[in-house]
């Protein structure tokens, strides 16, 4: 369970304190939430502050009962985190090397951190990938890397952050199906509707504020006449 | 060059099997070799035996010089501006030296898978740690670096293309103000992957 109790972000700016995430408190219990909001909205930073890369300015954000500000390395531990970019999620020169980085501190031994890898990619359908140059990966190949990175430490939630921004159709629905058939609690940031329709709960967000919290069908609606305004 | 730096190619050449740690000191000791014969005489010989030893390794030839490219051109540079300041035999002692370097240590990233190496630097720092220093941080460091030359490569790629395509490619300010910004973004970027990852304590 990921309680935020209050939760503030504020960030200094040339012109004074600015706020990203208004004081939000929400339980998220559910198996699949989506988060949608126009760019700038503040989805980013509250996806940010579920496995601490964001910290609140004010409140807490608590996940199983740990603080992310406190016990930030467990709860690392517990929450994986998808960027929308995975170039820069993606930092060892082959993907059988990137998913043993992530290992390293969990599996000291290193042939069962080999095996382990290979297992995730061979899982996450990248087994006949796992020795060549990561650049040479297509985009959703890559973005299937960057959540084997995640898998492979098993985290009891995932955090994906548009995940399917730069992807196209076909690479957007095998990524898609990767993460709502996964086991752990998945918090989806995105701005495909589609997706966002198969969450459980959906947040909207905007000016930096969870505008509404409900059923998928919804959120959708409210967000659709926000934008329309 | 993106697609050479740093990339492991699985094999079982001698290269591969040779433990880490020695392959790291003879690294070592070839750059000072390198270094320190450097002449018109010995320098060609070392860049010869450097490309014995990358083909050796499994690097593919025409591959490798096809991807070394934008080297070789510069190579071509140096040579002219050496040649014409301190003379050809300098030339050739800058050149073959430098190719010599580059070579050896393509053919060691080449052989030597990144948590291996990852494991030797850990191992090799750990005795600095009563003095402060942390093993897994200095050597995740290490294997970033590998990985931070294709990337910084990339971003210097995309920087120019950007410049090109609003007719600013002789425009130092257009290439390198947003050169500096984004390779200082792809390092938060990086940190904030880590961080992630839980590798950042």
């Amino acid at each position: 369970m990921i309680q935020l109790q209050s939760a503030t972000v504020v960030v200094d700016s040339p012109s004074g304190p600015l706020t990203l995430l208004h004081p939000t408190t929400l339980d998220l219990g559910e198996h699949r939430i989506g988060i949608i909001g126009a760019n700038g909205s503040g989805k980013s930073t509250l996806a940010r502050l579920l496995n601490g890369l964001a910290l609140p300015a004010a409140g807490q954000v608590l996940v199983d009962g740990l603080d992310v500000d406190r016990d930030g390395r467990e709860v690392r531990r517990r929450v994986g985190f998808v960027f929308t970019h995975p170039d820069a999620q993606l930092v060892m020169p082959t993907p059988l090397e990137d998913v043993t980085l992530s290992l390293r501190r969990s599996v000291p031994d290193k042939a069962e951190r080999r095996r382990r890898a290979r297992e995730v990619l061979d899982t996450i359908g990248l087994g006949d990938r796992a020795d060549v140059p990561v650049h040479s990966l297509s985009g959703g190949q890559k973005q299937l890397l960057a959540l084997a990175g995640v898998l492979a430490t098993d985290p009891e939630v995932v955090v994906a952050d548009e995940p399917t921004t730069l992807l196209d159709l076909r690479n957007t629905r095998s990524v898609a199906d990767r993460l709502f058939g996964l086991r752990q609690q998945l918090v989806l940031v995105t701005h495909d509707l589609d997706l966002a329709r198969r969450c459980e709960r959906v947040l909207v967000v905007d000016a930096a504020r969870v505008v509404f919290d409900g059923p998928a069908a919804d959120a959708v609606d409210h967000y659709v006449a926000l934008s329309d305004v | 060059m993106s697609e050479l730096l740093g990339a492991y190619r699985p094999g079982s050449t001698l290269l591969h099997r040779m433990p880490v740690g020695p392959k790291l000191a003879v690294v070592a000791a070839w750059s000072i070799v390198v270094v320190a014969t450097r002449g018109p005489l010995f320098s060609p010989v070392l860049a010869a035996l450097a490309i014995g030893i990358a083909i050796w390794s499994g690097l593919a030839l025409r591959r490798t010089l096809r991807t070394m490219r934008g080297f070789l051109l510069l190579m071509v540079l140096v040579a002219a501006f050496q040649t014409w300041q301190r003379g050809p035999e300098v030339a050739v002692t800058v050149v073959t030296s430098l190719l010599a370097l580059l070579l050896v240590g393509l053919a060691f990233t080449a052989t030597t898978a990144v948590d291996d190496l990852l494991g030797t630097v850990e191992r090799i720092t750990s005795p600095l740690r009563f003095v402060g220093v942390r093993p897994e941080r200095v050597a995740l460091a290490f294997a970033l670096v590998l990985r931070a030359l294709p990337a910084v490569l990339e971003v210097a790629t995309q920087t120019r293309d950007a410049a090109r395509a609003r007719g600013l490619e002789r425009s130092p300010r257009a290439l390198l103000v947003p050169f500096a910004i984004r390779v200082v973004a792809h390092a938060y970027a990086t940190g904030d992957a880590l961080a992630a990852r839980g590798l950042d304590d």
